[in-house]
């Protein structure tokens, strides 16, 4: 078998609301770090190979202000970038695409309402239709063969669904990739869930992004190599400096990993 | 400076990309279609994700396909990304009883390893057998954003401008007389897509 060039992506989220850059902890205290086009502009500098804008605008009228920030974005951005949070239709999905969004991720609404996912990948196509999904490991599961739920509304809600079968689903229905977050480590800095990502990654024939724990290189290197995650995406670690995408990248080259440096 | 680019519309959707990456390299463009068609006097762009088989119909549909045959064999510059690549062969397994523009010869095939479609970052390397082809000055290799399920097989191997390796190894682009055309998409690959892009535009203008 000839050998695979292609590369394990590294993706900066930025969370954004009204149109700002923010940060909080368990979404509340928000505060405003800046003009998400000038941070995804750095991004895009360092090396990050993607982008992903997670909105959690609270209110209708904040939402509004994404159509605009996406079209900003993609005038100053040449890698793709993905627009996540309150999609909950088809025209919305194509007025993002329109304004220059590579793709879009869908999650409590695409469980609410799975056929979402078919109608995304029938008129636009799987390749812009990310799925993603809250998983958290199931209380009183086998801890050696674990079943993950589903949970939705930011975490708020669990679903009682197995996060795999959901998976699948989403694949049979046309997903192009999953974003899979682990709300075990989700915001922890205990590194991604190895065991979450390669159960994920190996079963299913679309791409998995990994999600939740990043901490230093040493998280990416494992959840690539053992976790067999094709992309691994983190949002502290770079708002707060601690490293640059370019920094994790050199040392992940160095563990053999194919990235784009 | 260019004069302008006739960017054509394939009804594939989304050519915003190609549009925003055209005015951030300062080069004007105008959309051409059916109804507004392209002359021949500008270079031809032909971009966006789409299916083989429904691309081909709404070209041939509005008969734009026989226009860009006759324009191309004139000796227009054409430049084809992704589908707009794919559609050049005489065929491709995504639309088995399709016909392409069949203006380069050989088929597209679908990747049979690993998870497809093949969505990232690969490496493209220039081809040693390029027979001195490269007109446009392409750099010998670099990194570029690949989307795609399908890849073209060119039946002359001296055709092949870039191949990459996706448990394949596949034609990653094609350089044969005006013609010009990429898989993966320059639009999205950063700085060294940006280049690519400005490269072409130089050759042609």
């Amino acid at each position: 078998m000839s050998h695979n060039g292609l590369c394990r992506r590294i993706i900066p989220c930025l969370d954004v609301a009204g149109g700002r850059t923010v940060k909080g902890v368990n979404f509340s205290n928000l505060r405003d770090i800046g003009d998400p086009v000038e941070l995804a502009q750095r991004y895009e500098e360092e090396g990050a190979d993607e982008l992903m804008f997670l909105d959690i605008s609270a209110t209708h009228e904040e939402r509004k202000t994404v159509f605009d920030l996406v079209e900003r974005v993609a005038y100053k951005l040449s890698i793709p970038f993905t627009v996540g949070g309150g999609i909950s239709n088809l025209s919305d999905v194509e007025r993002l695409l329109n304004c220059g969004a590579e793709k879009v991720s869908v999650n409590s609404s695409a469980v609410k309402r799975p056929e979402l996912v078919s109608e995304i990948a029938f008129a636009c196509g799987s390749q812009c239709c990310v799925v993603a999904i809250d998983a958290r490991m199931r209380k009183d599961t086998d801890k050696e063969d674990p079943i993950w739920d589903v949970l939705v509304q930011g975490g708020r809600q669990n679903t009682g669904l197995d996060a795999f079968a959901w998976a699948q689903k989403c694949v049979e229905n046309g997903a192009g990739e999953i974003l899979l977050t682990s709300w075990d480590r989700d915001g922890t800095q205990d590194g991604f869930d190895l065991k979450l990502t390669r159960k994920f990654s190996d079963g299913l024939p679309i791409p998995v992004i990994a999600s939740g724990g990043a901490s230093g290189p040493g998280s990416f290197i494992e959840v690539f190599q053992e976790g067999h995650a094709d992309a691994a995406l983190a949002a502290t670690i770079f708002h707060d400096g601690m490293w640059t995408v370019q920094k994790l990248k050199d040392e992940v080259k160095k563990a053999k990993i194919a990235v784009r440096v | 400076m260019v004069e302008a680019i006739d960017v054509v519309e394939i009804g594939a959707g989304n050519i915003g990309s190609v549009k925003r990456c055209l005015e951030m390299l300062d080069i004007r463009y105008q959309v051409v279609n059916a109804t507004n068609p392209p002359t021949g006097d500008m270079p031809l762009l032909l971009p966006g994700v789409g299916a083989f088989g429904p691309v081909m119909d709404h070209l041939r549909k509005d008969r734009l396909d026989e226009r860009l045959v006759d324009l191309v064999k004139n000796g227009t510059p054409y430049l084809g990304i992704c589908i707009g690549m794919q559609i050049l062969f005489d065929s491709s397994e995504e639309a088995k009883n399709t016909r392409g523009l069949g203006l380069v010869s050989g088929v597209v095939r679908k990747f049979q390893d690993g998870k497809v479609p093949q969505i990232g970052w690969n490496n493209i390397e220039i081809s040693p057998s390029l027979n001195g082809k490269n007109t446009a000055h392409f750099p010998e290799e670099g990194y570029v954003y690949f989307v795609n399920s399908y890849y073209p097989d060119p039946a002359v191997k001296e055709n092949v401008l870039y191949y990459a390796d996706y448990y394949v190894r596949f034609c990653a682009a094609v350089a044969h007389k005006n013609i010009t055309a990429f898989q993966f998409h320059p639009e999205k690959s950063g700085k060294f897509g940006k280049e690519l892009l400005k490269r072409w535009i130089d050759s042609v203008t």
